[in-house]
């Protein structure tokens, strides 16, 4: 991804440097290595590698996510001179690239927070990327001596951490808020640093929710192995004593039930959400999970020998279960998508969790009594 | 077409007489919450807001509160089972995201 190459200082006498009241900047230091400092700038390219496009695939899937970073201070893109524009971003590796590609053939500043490897929406969030740590990355890479200028742009999403009235007053720059996606900077700037409204408002396209999917499902799975691992172990027994058949037959049945509400919660909901029908992700999810459990009791959705004849218990075991199942997964993209407020995602928890719990316990329970009282041996 | 979540639930105030017109809230909103009505910002759609924060940490005016936070179910968990570490938790009331 970068050349890697330092270039020489601009002559940057620290005593120009402006002085700040800013105390107590967190400077973790990344595993790639420590915050560039001042007369410190790396150049970078817009192209994307081989490996910068693995890279984003793996966080995509949650390989390595925590430790996506590059190293914070000044990066300059496409040879840029002391009236080009400054870029603010994270240090998540995946924001910068997004950043440096969306600018492939412009000349540009750009300015890495340490965000400590997060986005720039959640790192604002949670406060590492803020009003303070901008004000001392301007400071810390001798910002106000390379370029003549006094002027930032931050993401809109930035925002939500970064005062720009503050920035101002600790350091002299004035934040300009660009677009939410880096893919519309190059119109941004052309435009004379106005954001219009589509470029300013968050979106949830279908695209941005399938791009999402992956890391719905792996910590899905967390919640579905060992779900899956129970059933198996409880289903070997019924009033025959133990069989190794029943529990084959059995644990491969509920593989089935549990892989369809899986789909359904964490693939099916986020894909179809803007036409599933309610407005808490809760309700939304048990719309799929009802159709897949209909699917799977209904001799009709029998395509596994293992899945056909199923006793009335176990019929009303997956029925009650799967889009409890369903909707709690559902419930889990409420972090990842961009419509939710805490507030909103509490009171849904608040009566959502307990009826989800009861489905889901409620259907273990029928499920393992059936073996006991009735259906098939 | 703006997804709404749900109703009537968002911590989002506007006081209006400490309001300047500076227009700063109806540009960091990404949500088209707030819109400029005469010389005075104004809440124009209540339920799409999801509580950033970025209005009322950019107000210069203290004209706006909010509650901020991040939607997250999963942080929710994660603080109820008194996880410090996960993906997502909430502390204090504060929401800390840190790699979701």
């Amino acid at each position: 991804m970068t050349k890697d190459k330092s270039r020489p200082a601009k002559p940057s006498p620290a005593a120009a440097l402006t002085q700040l009241t800013v105390v107590e900047v967190k400077t973790h230091l990344p595993p790639s290595g420590a915050a560039l400092g001042a007369g410190e700038i790396r150049e970078v390219s817009s192209e994307w590698t081989l490996k910068d496009r693995v890279g984003g695939w793996k966080v995509r899937w949650g390989i390595g996510r925590n430790s996506y970073r590059v190293r914070p201070g000044l990066y300059a893109l496409g040879e840029p001179d002391r009236r080009s524009p400054v870029l603010v971003s994270a240090n998540y590796k995946l924001s910068f690239d997004v950043l440096r590609r969306a600018m492939a053939g412009g000349k540009a500043w750009i300015l890495v927070l340490d965000s400590d490897g997060v986005n720039v929406w959640c790192a604002a969030g949670k406060g590492t990327l803020g009003t303070e740590e901008l004000v001392h990355r301007i400071r810390s890479t001798n910002l106000p001596e390379v370029v003549d200028h006094r002027k930032l742009i931050v993401p809109q999403l930035g925002a939500v951490g970064i005062a720009a009235h503050e920035v101002k007053k600790h350091s002299g720059f004035r934040v300009v808020f660009g677009p939410v996606r880096a893919g519309d900077l190059p119109r941004f700037l052309d435009n004379g640093f106005k954001a219009d409204n589509a470029m300013r408002t968050v979106t949830f396209t279908l695209r941005e929710r399938l791009v999402l999917v992956p890391m719905e499902i792996v910590p899905a799975m967390r919640y579905a192995v060992p779900v899956l691992l129970l059933l198996v172990l409880f289903g070997g027994f019924g009033r025959w004593g133990y069989s190794t058949e029943a529990l084959l037959r059995n644990g491969a049945s509920a593989a089935a039930a549990l892989a369809g509400a899986l789909l359904a919660g964490a693939v099916i909901t986020p894909l179809l959400l803007p036409w599933l029908p309610g407005r808490s992700f809760s309700a939304k999810g048990f719309v799929p999970g009802l159709a897949w459990a209909l699917l799977f009791v209904f001799p009709a959705g029998a395509f596994l020998p293992e899945t056909a004849n199923l006793s009335p218990w176990e019929t009303a075991a997956w029925v009650l279960a799967l889009p409890a199942l369903s909707a709690f997964l559902s419930m889990n993209f409420t972090g990842s998508s961009t419509v939710t407020s805490l507030s909103g995602v509490k009171k849904e928890m608040r009566y959502a969790f307990p009826l989800q719990a009861i489905g889901a316990l409620g259907g273990l329970l029928l499920w393992v009594a059936g073996h006991f009282l009735g259906g098939r041996a | 077409m703006t997804l709404l979540y749900l109703r009537d639930v968002t911590t989002l105030r506007l006081h209006e007489e400490a309001c300047t017109g500076c227009k700063v809230c109806t540009l960091v909103c990404p949500r088209d919450v707030l819109k400029m009505e005469g010389k005075k910002a104004r809440i124009i759609e209540k339920d799409a807001c999801i509580e950033c924060g970025a209005c009322a940490l950019n107000c210069a005016f203290d004209a706006i509160t909010v509650k901020a936070g991040v939607g997250c179910a999963n942080a929710i968990i994660n603080s109820k089972l008194g996880r410090k570490n996960a993906c997502c938790v909430i502390d204090d009331d504060r929401d800390v995201c840190t790699s979701c």
